[in-house]
C-alpha cells in the first residue's frame, strides 16, 4: 500500500470523511484550524455538510442534531473549546446519541498556551459535563493511528450508541508524517431505527430524542441501563501496547506524543543496560487497569508515568498498582514537551531508587 | 354522522401537562394542524426546548428532538441541513430563545438556515416557576423582580422578532397570538405561511406568539388575556414584522 505524507489534522479530517462521517460542525481554535479549513472544502464535496458554527456550543449541539437525525458527525477543537463542548456531550450521552468529539489538546488551564498539553485528562476519563457518564477515549501516539482510530471512533459510536472522545494532543495535530490507507472493516452496527428522521410511514409511533427523565426512578433506570454499556466498552474496548515490559524492572507508562519520548528514553536506558520498559495505553478510558495490575504483580519493581500534564494519568497507574510498587512521575507542562535526555534522566534517577 | 371537530393527527392522543389558561395546548394544536394540512406529520422534524414545552415530544406526532437550554437552533440547522426536503421547526420560549439561546437564534436567522421557529413569548420563565424573563415588561413583577422589573436593574424588555427581521437571512416574521378566535386563525395562517417558505426553500421564518401565562401572572385566564392584550401586545405589536417577499 503507497505511503502518504500528510499533516495530523488534514489526516484526521480526511479519515472522519472515509469513515462515512456526513456533517462536521466546528468553530475556529489553536492548533486544530487546519480540521475544520480542510473540512470546510472536502465535506461538501463528499456530498456532506459542513457549518462554522457561531461558538463552541452550538457546534457540538449541530452534532447532537446532526447524531439525533441519524447521521455520523463530528466536531473537533482544542481544550478550551472542549470545555464548553461539554454541556452537549453530556446530553449526548444523557438521549445516547453516537457522535465523535475530536481535542487537539494545547496548555491550560483558561486560555493557557497554544503548544501541546495532555492536562485535560481527567476532564477526558472522568467526564467533563454534568451526571454519571463515560465515553471511549482514543488517543493516538502518531498520525497512522490517528487515523486508524477515526474510522473506530464512529463505529464504537455507534455501537454503543454514545460520543466517543480523540484524545491528541498539538503535536499530533501540527505535524507531518507517512501514513497508510488502511482498508477498514466496519463493525456490523444495528439500523439505527431510533433516529428523530422523520417517520415516512415506516413507524407506529413518533420518535422523541431527549435525556430528560422527570420521575427519580426513571432516571435511575436509565442510568443503570447506561452503565451496563459503560462496563460493555470496559470489557471490549480497552487497548494498549506494550514494548519491552515482560522482563522490564521499570515500566514507563505514557500516551500520545510524550510516549514516543518515553520510549526512546527506555530504548536509550537499554543501550546502558538498564532493563526498562513502556506500556503505552491507547485507550485512556477505557484504562488498561488489570494489565497494569498483573504487570505489578510480577517481577517489575516500579512505574513512571510520563505526561505532559502536573500528573494525571498517574492516578489511574496508582489506582492499578496499589501499595504493590512505587509509582512515580515525570512531567512537563503549559505547552513545554519534554526532551528524551530529560525523560531517560528522570526514569534513570527512578530506577536507581525503586532497585 | 358529520365530523365538525376532531383532533389534528398532527398531535398523539394523550393529555398536555399544561396549565389551565396556557397558550401552548393552542399553539401545539395550529402547528399539529398544519403539519397535517401540508401533508407534512410523516416527514416533520421538531425541535423542542428546555422550559414547559420540554415534553413536546410526547405531544406532537412527528419526530422530535429535546434541545439543550437555548440550542434548539442549533440542533435545527444540522437536521435541516442534512435533511434538507424535511420540514423542520423549532418551538422555543422566551428564556431559551431571548436569553441563554440569544446566540443560537441570531446565527440561524443569520445563515437563512430554511426552518421555521415557534417563539412563544409569555413574558416570564414558566416552568422555573415565574422568574424575569428578558421579555418581561417594565414593571411587570416576577419572583426575581418583586418590586417588578425596573430599567436601571435589567434593562427594556427584548423585541426577538424586530431584532432578527434586522438580518438578510429571515424572510418572513409575524407576531400574533391566540388569545380569541379571530387572532388564532391569523396565528395559524401565520405559521402556515412560515412552513410554506421554509419548504419553498426561501430562508429563516419566525412565528412570535404572544403567550399567557396565567399561573405566573398570578391571573384568572380571561384576565391574563386581556392583560396580554392591553400591555404586551402595546410593547410587542401584532403583525408582520417583515415579509422580504412583499417588499
Amino acid at each position: 500500500m503507497k505511503r502518504e505524507i500528510w499533516k495530523g489534522s488534514e489526516a484526521i479530517a480526511e479519515a472522519a470523511i472515509r469513515a462515512g462521517c456526513r456533517g462536521f460542525f466546528g468553530y475556529p481554535i489553536t492548533p486544530q484550524n487546519e480540521i475544520p479549513e480542510y473540512m470546510s472544502l472536502k465535506m461538501p464535496e463528499s456530498g456532506g455538510v459542513f457549518v462554522q458554527a457561531e461558538s463552541e456550543l452550538a457546534a457540538i449541539n449541530m452534532v447532537y442534531g446532526a447524531a439525533a437525525s441519524g447521521m455520523r458527525a463530528m466536531t473537533s477543537s482544542s481544550s478550551p473549546g472542549i470545555s464548553l463542548k461539554q454541556e452537549g456531550i453530556s446530553y449526548m450521552v444523557g438521549a445516547e446519541l453516537p457522535g465523535v468529539i475530536v481535542n487537539v489538546m494545547r496548555g491550560g488551564p483558561g486560555l493557557g498556551s497554544i503548544q501541546p498539553g495532555q492536562s485535560d485528562y481527567f476532564q477526558a476519563t472522568r467526564g467533563g459535563g454534568n451526571g454519571d457518564y463515560h465515553m471511549v477515549v482514543l488517543a493516538p501516539a502518531n498520525l497512522q493511528e490517528a487515523v486508524d482510530v477515526m474510522f473506530e471512533a464512529f463505529d464504537i459510536a455507534d455501537q454503543y450508541r454514545n460520543p466517543v472522545l480523540v484524545l491528541a494532543d498539538g503535536l499530533i495535530g501540527q505535524m507531518m508524517e507517512p501514513i497508510v490507507w488502511k482498508e477498514h472493516t466496519p463493525r456490523v452496527l444495528p439500523d439505527k431505527t431510533w433516529a428523530a428522521d422523520g417517520r415516512r410511514g415506516e413507524r407506529e409511533h413518533n420518535n422523541f430524542i431527549t435525556s430528560l427523565l422527570l420521575a427519580a426512578d426513571a432516571c435511575e433506570a436509565r442510568n443503570i441501563r447506561l452503565k451496563a454499556k459503560f462496563d460493555e466498552m470496559e470489557q471490549n474496548e480497552c487497548r494498549w501496547e506494550e514494548i519491552g515490559t515482560e522482563d522490564a524492572d521499570l515500566i514507563l507508562v505514557s500516551y500520545g506524543t510524550p510516549s514516543r519520548i518515553a520510549q526512546s528514553a527506555a530504548e536509550q536506558l537499554r543501550a546502558q543496560g538498564l532493563k526498562v520498559g513502556l506500556l503505552r495505553p491507547i485507550t485512556v478510558w477505557p484504562f488498561p487497569t488489570a494489565r497494569i495490575r498483573e504487570l505489578a504483580a510480577g517481577k517489575c519493581r516500579g512505574f513512571l508515568a510520563v505526561e505532559m500534564s502536573q500528573g494525571q494519568m498517574v492516578d489511574d497507574v496508582r489506582l492499578a498498582v496499589g501499595e504493590k510498587k512505587p509509582v512515580g512521575f515525570y512531567g512537563r507542562c503549559g505547552g513545554v514537551v519534554p526532551t528524551v535526555s530529560e525523560v531517560r534522566l528522570a526514569a534513570e534517577k527512578f530506577y536507581q531508587e525503586v532497585q | 354522522m358529520t365530523t365538525i371537530y376532531r383532533k389534528s393527527t398532527g398531535l398523539q392522543d394523550t393529555e398536555l401537562h399544561y396549565c389551565p389558561g396556557c397558550s401552548h395546548g393552542t399553539v401545539h394544536k395550529l402547528v399539529a394542524e398544519v403539519l397535517e394540512e401540508m401533508g407534512a406529520v410523516d416527514t416533520a422534524i421538531g425541535i423542542c426546548p428546555v422550559g414547559c414545552a420540554v415534553l413536546a415530544g410526547n405531544y406532537f406526532n412527528c419526530d422530535v428532538i429535546e434541545a439543550a437550554h437555548g440550542r434548539a437552533p442549533a440542533v435545527a440547522t444540522a437536521v435541516k441541513r442534512l435533511h434538507p426536503t424535511q420540514p423542520v421547526f423549532t418551538y422555543q420560549g422566551d428564556g431559551d430563545l431571548a436569553s441563554i439561546g440569544a446566540a443560537e437564534i441570531v446565527h440561524a436567522a443569520m445563515r437563512g438556515e430554511k426552518f421555521t421557529t415557534i417563539f412563544i413569548n409569555n413574558a416570564i420563565y414558566g416552568m422555573t416557576g415565574g422568574q424575569m424573563a428578558p421579555t418581561t415588561l417594565l414593571g411587570q413583577r416576577a419572583t426575581t423582580a418583586p418590586l417588578g422589573r425596573t430599567v436601571e436593574q435589567a434593562g427594556s424588555p427584548i423585541r426577538m422578532a424586530e431584532m432578527l427581521s434586522t438580518l438578510d437571512g429571515l424572510v418572513y416574521a409575524e407576531r400574533v397570538c391566540v388569545t380569541d378566535i379571530p387572532h388564532l386563525n391569523k396565528a395559524k395562517k401565520a405559521i402556515r405561511k412560515a412552513f410554506q417558505k421554509q419548504m419553498a426553500g426561501e430562508g429563516f421564518t419566525f412565528i412570535e406568539v404572544l403567550a399567557a401565562c396565567p399561573t405566573n401572572w398570578g391571573m384568572d385566564i380571561v384576565e391574563a388575556n386581556q392583560w396580554l392584550l392591553e400591555n404586551m401586545a402595546a410593547y410587542y405589536p401584532l403583525g408582520v414584522i417583515k415579509d422580504k417577499e412583499a417588499e
